[in-house]
């Protein structure tokens, strides 16, 4: 019946299987059984969307929040939000959320013995603009030790929420910096064995986003699932 | 295809600094017509242990079964008015005033969530039929490298029984994603991540 097209599936490879012992917290979470093939229908085609009138302006400076200027490396990161084909995701929510430069996160069960910063929450969102284009204002994260093996240390990073234009492109991530010494010990960030797409989780320095004498940049652009060329019944 | 898709990651057990800020446990309001329901469950581990640190997202279609979003419209444009899906699928068009079919809820120390909402309608399948009222929706939780996809279904609901999605899984399983009616007509839905009675996931 007629145009609907749905959108292209998981890349075996480039996306995390649900059960990665490596990262012990999927053991006792991610199903047993396999995943039932949904053909995507409207209500997969469809999804949520976002308007300036809900986004507060200023959240995508996350050094602005306080009167104080919260410590730490002050970087700007900006980058687009396309599908597989290219197309800019335009007017997409993003929500960001990192710890501070001590590598603590405003989060009561965070019990890491670093200090909390009291200019600094760690959150920020914004909308993409017409091109898909975004940039945030915020402080470089510090790495922090978890408890999943021994001396376990988490790379430092900021998670990325993304919308996109459907159910069906919904995606979590997070971004790296590069030259983290960190991230071949990860296993969250090792999660796939598609060494390309790993890397494109490390944002790449920028000197177009560096701005003088205020803070360096880096680029992370976020690609979600293009659109199916075989519409439905053809 | 000249680019990869970015590859998931976690959400990790601090979500709630970033994704509080669209918090939504209440759909309803002002001008949103519908039969008013309320959803709560419960999301279990492998051990049947409750997950405190996962957040649930819903997505769904208003009473008359219309989704808030410009696809519903793009559809129309490409139907020529004398198709008779119009009158098959009068569905498909802009959603009713506020309703933005919308909801996310962190899960609570006990591994519970609620959501306020109204029944959705039908909406078409790909294959020209209608599906039973139903939500998508989105489980996240630390210990996920990829969000969880799966569906919530109504009780005695004549329509499940012919619902496509419903269909492509094995019937033993279907009841994991129909609700509960309670005794005071609230519904209960839970979602068991691994094990006995797993709830069905949807590769979407």
């Amino acid at each position: 019946m007629g145009n609907f097209s749905g959108y292209r599936r998981a890349d075996p490879g480039a996306q995390p299987n649900h059960l990665h012992p490596a990262y012990v917290s999927s053991i006792k979470r991610a199903p047993s059984k396999p995943l039932v093939y949904l053909p995507h229908t409207l209500s997969e085609i469809t999804g949520p969307s976002f308007d300036s009138s809900m986004i507060d302006v200023k959240a995508s400076d996350l050094t602005r929040q306080h009167h104080g200027e919260p410590l730490g490396e002050r970087i700007i990161v900006s980058g687009r939000v396309l599908d597989e084909d290219g197309r800019p995701a335009a007017r997409t929510l993003i929500e960001v959320w990192q710890a501070n430069a001590a590598g603590r996160y405003r989060h009561n069960v965070d019990q890491h013995n670093a200090p909390l910063d009291p200019n600094f929450d760690g959150s920020g969102h914004t909308l993409t603009d017409e091109q898909g284009n975004f940039r945030f204002i915020t402080i470089r994260p510090g790495a922090y030790p978890w408890r999943n093996h021994y001396n376990a240390w988490r790379p430092a990073h900021i998670h990325f929420s993304v919308f996109g234009p459907a159910f069906a492109t919904r995606l979590i991530t997070q971004m790296y910096f590069p030259g983290d010494a960190l991230l071949p010990f990860d296993p969250i960030f090792n999660c796939v064995t598609d060494e390309k797409a790993r890397n494109r989780l490390i944002s790449i320095f920028d000197w177009e986003t560096t701005v003088c004498e205020q803070a360096l940049g880096y680029r992370f652009d976020i690609i979600l699932s293009g659109r199916d060329s075989t519409p439905w019944g053809k | 295809m000249s680019l990869q898709a970015t590859t998931s990651q976690t959400v990790g057990p601090y979500f709630q600094i970033g994704l509080a800020r669209f918090y939504v446990d209440d759909l309803t309001g002002p001008g949103i017509s519908g039969e008013g329901i309320e959803i709560e469950g419960c999301v279990f581990d492998a051990d049947g242990q409750p997950v405190p640190d996962g957040v649930i997202e819903i997505w769904q279609a208003d009473a008359q079964g219309k989704y808030p979003h410009p696809e519903s419209l793009e559809e129309l444009g490409s139907i020529q008015e004398n198709d008779p899906r119009i009158k098959e699928h009068p569905r498909v068009g802009p959603a009713e005033g506020a309703f933005r079919g919308f909801g996310r809820v962190p899960t609570q120390p006990d591994g519970s969530f609620r959501f306020k909402t109204i029944k959705p309608g039908r909406v078409p399948a790909p294959d020209g039929t209608l599906q039973a009222p139903h939500i998508a929706v989105s489980v996240f939780t630390r210990g996920l490298l990829r969000r969880l996809v799966t569906r919530i279904y109504f009780p005695h609901e004549p329509s499940n029984a012919e619902d496509f999605a419903l269909k492509l899984v094995e019937p033993g399983r279907r009841h994991t994603l129909i609700a509960k009616k309670l005794r005071d007509g609230r519904l209960e839905w839970n979602v068991v991540l691994q094990g006995k009675n797993e709830t069905v996931f949807f590769d979407c």
